[in-house]
């Protein structure tokens, strides 16, 4: 938060901004003191506002057109693609879209792992931004189902068959969210509905996950507790705006590569054929970036538990920030946990590939033993980590090294080539 | 500038890495050069007319083609026919039409903007006059099957003798491309089956070169659009992303900080 008091200079905006302090929110939003050390990792928040409100305005085009019913839905999806002016770009960039955002969002929640953002105090930020990502899960597999191929029915039939697990009350549950007997038109019209829903929720969540960060301010490379402001950081515009922008540009350059030249290639093909109750496509896959929770789902032989070890490998994340026990944030500085993070990064790549694989022999094993090693990683190695290891001392800030030219700051320098 | 480079290296292999595992298939298909591939890619529009000769002599005896009109025939970016050989074509399908002012259905000569006439009233129909198998409808097949073109490139040619020691049901043939190996469908493609009307000697391989680049179009219209849009949209951003940079440059230049 700024410090100085605002006041404008116009006496229309003084006589405004009495009434409602937008110009104050505007203000504030442009001095914004940001670490001057941030790096390119940080870019991504900024990025996946670009996501959502892209797949918001794609979305709300594609609605206009579209037929949520079970009979006409795959031939709507076609008519945008053949006879809606430029729908075949709208359409393209909303399902790349998607694989877009969940890119952007699995480097920021990675980077908020190397760098310890989730610890004290900005706790809140962290168990928002999990709620955000649940959502968007939620979001996308619905997404998924609108277009009623056979991935979408096959899809939507085995994520909502995992309701069934819950004791006693689980086929209720099923019948329930299905409007019926099996997935069909009830299901796909509440679908719709949700889908249409979720994203605003995420855009008020986005709303808070900011104000909680304008609390305490970014964290940074470092990982340091620094004075806001001072010569440690920079007013959020023009310095982090065009930063942020270019970090952005360079995304949509890859984006517009898939969108234009590789449209399908993130999709799968079965869902180009009309969803058809009557026959079982070969392997049921959910889209890429739901693959390494369906691979921890199908590594456990019991149905109730592998849902339960689905549901806390994501829910685990929320308690992160009291799991890992150690007061340093940033990995620069945490030489064992920086080996453990990667080797974390390579499980949950693992992960993901083994859920994309058939579920047995070797493909199985590696999953289990992958499996067992994510929650070996938050519920063991994390909080025993933070006790034990021997971290490498802090500098005192962002721009004065340790007294001396500690051989760590040129590491931190190194590593992060940021700091001057 | 040296973080932006990995952190670009490291998309771009997840992407490949992410798209090799979806795209995973075992099975060599045969390769052509297809036009329409690459940044640039268009259609060979001579191919396609051939193309559509080959479905509508061949093909559309028993495969629909249901999200296609006749009108698309002499759009942009397709086979290119004239309006008045579209209408034409069209002309030349009886369509069911009505109910008329009595109530009666009626027959009359296909117009652009009818939809391609289905074999068949229904699946159920289509599934009876063929042994129990329903011949997909060809509007996005391409886009239906993992390996795309050259997929059905390979199969219209990969029909084969069983091995020995593999029984085949009646009606039922060995084809190598197909998943499992057995097909229902009978080689549709001999040499000779058809004569193309521009002279060009209809050999197996070419009809299916042709029908396969027919069936590309029939699945993704705006292919031609799209790259041309997509080469002008990359260059566009590649531009402004270099003066973003130089500006950005400049910006932080005033702080002693290192972008």
């Amino acid at each position: 938060m700024s410090d100085h008091e605002y006041t404008p200079k116009s006496k229309a905006g003084k006589w405004f901004n009495d009434r409602l302090p937008l110009l104050t929110l505007a203000n504030h939003l442009t001095d914004y003191p940001t670490p001057k050390n941030l790096n390119y990792w940080w870019t991504f928040g900024g990025i996946l506002t670009f996501c959502l409100i892209t797949q918001i305005v794609t979305g709300l085009t594609l609605a206009m057109h579209y037929i949520a019913h079970a009979d006409m839905a795959f031939e709507s999806v076609e008519h945008i693609m053949r006879d809606v002016n430029y729908g075949w770009l709208i359409r393209y960039i909303h399902a790349n879209g998607a694989s877009m955002f969940f890119l952007a969002v699995y480097i920021h929640i990675f980077r908020s792992l190397f760098y310890g953002s989730y610890k004290s105090p900005r706790e809140i930020i962290w168990i928002i931004g999990i709620i955000i990502y649940l959502l968007m899960m939620a979001a996308a597999f619905m997404g998924y189902v609108l277009p009623w191929g056979q991935m979408s029915f096959w899809g939507a039939t085995v994520i909502t068959n995992l309701f069934s697990a819950i004791p006693l009350v689980g086929e209720g549950i099923v019948t329930w969210l299905w409007g019926g007997y099996s997935v069909d038109n009830p299901t796909l019209t509440r679908f719709f509905t949700l889908h249409y829903l979720i994203p605003f929720l995420i855009l008020g969540l986005v709303v808070l996950h900011i104000w909680a960060l304008h609390v305490p301010g970014n964290n940074n490379p470092v990982g340091i507790d620094i004075k806001k402001p001072s010569k440690d950081t920079v007013p959020f515009h023009p310095y982090i705006v065009i930063k942020d922008g270019f970090a952005l540009l360079m995304f949509m350059i890859v984006f517009a590569f898939f969108v234009f030249y590789a449209p399908n290639i993130l999709g799968h093909a079965d869902n180009y054929i009309e969803a058809n109750p009557l026959v079982t496509p070969a392997h049921i896959v959910p889209e890429w970036y739901l693959l390494p929770f369906y691979a921890i789902l199908r590594s456990v032989p019991d149905k109730l538990l592998g849902v339960v070890a689905m549901l806390s490998a994501i829910l685990i994340l929320a308690v992160l920030p009291w799991l890992d026990t150690s007061k340093i944030r940033s990995a620069v500085f945490r030489p064992l946990y920086k080996q453990f993070y990667w080797i974390l990064v390579a499980d949950v790549l693992i992960l993901g590939y083994m859920g994309a694989m058939p579920a047995e022999g070797l493909y199985l094993l590696i999953a289990r033993v992958a499996t067992a090693y994510y929650f070996l990683h938050f519920l063991v190695i994390l909080p025993v980590l933070g006790l034990k290891e021997k971290t490498i001392p802090l500098p005192l800030s962002i721009t004065e090294p340790v007294l001396g030219g500690s051989p760590n700051m040129a590491m931190a320098k190194k590593k992060e080539s940021k700091i001057e | 500038m040296k973080n932006i480079l990995k952190l670009f290296s490291v998309i771009i292999l997840f992407c490949v890495s992410s798209a090799n595992v979806i795209s995973a298939e075992k099975v060599e298909y045969l390769k052509t050069d297809w036009t329409f591939k690459g940044l640039f890619g268009k259609f060979d529009r001579a191919s396609l007319q051939r193309g559509y000769q080959v479905y509508t002599e061949v093909c559309a005896a028993c495969h629909s083609m249901k999200y296609l009109s006749y009108r698309n025939l002499s759009e942009k970016g397709g086979p290119e026919f004239s309006v008045a050989q579209a209408k034409a074509i069209a002309a030349s399908f009886e369509v069911t039409d009505g109910p008329n002012a009595d109530g009666e259905m009626f027959q009359r000569p296909g117009k652009l903007s009818d939809k391609f006439v289905m074999p068949y009233e229904n699946v159920k129909a289509a599934e009876a006059a063929n042994g129990g198998a329903y011949p997909p409808d060809m509007s996005v097949l391409v886009k239906a099957r993992g390996g795309g073109v050259d997929y059905i490139y390979s199969l219209l040619q990969g029909y084969e003798d069983a091995p020995s020691g593999m029984i085949l049901d009646e009606g039922v043939h060995y084809n190598k491309y197909m998943y499992g190996n057995k097909i229902k469908m009978s080689a549709p493609l001999s040499d000779g089956i058809i004569e193309y009307t521009d002279g060009t000697n209809p050999s197996v391989e070419q009809m299916s070169k042709d029908v396969t680049t027919f069936l590309m179009w029939a699945a993704e219209p705006s292919l031609e659009a799209r790259h041309q849009m997509g080469f002008k949209a990359i260059v566009y951003l590649i531009i402004l992303t270099t003066l973003v940079y130089f500006s950005m440059k400049r910006i932080w230049s005033r702080v002693k900080s290192e972008v």
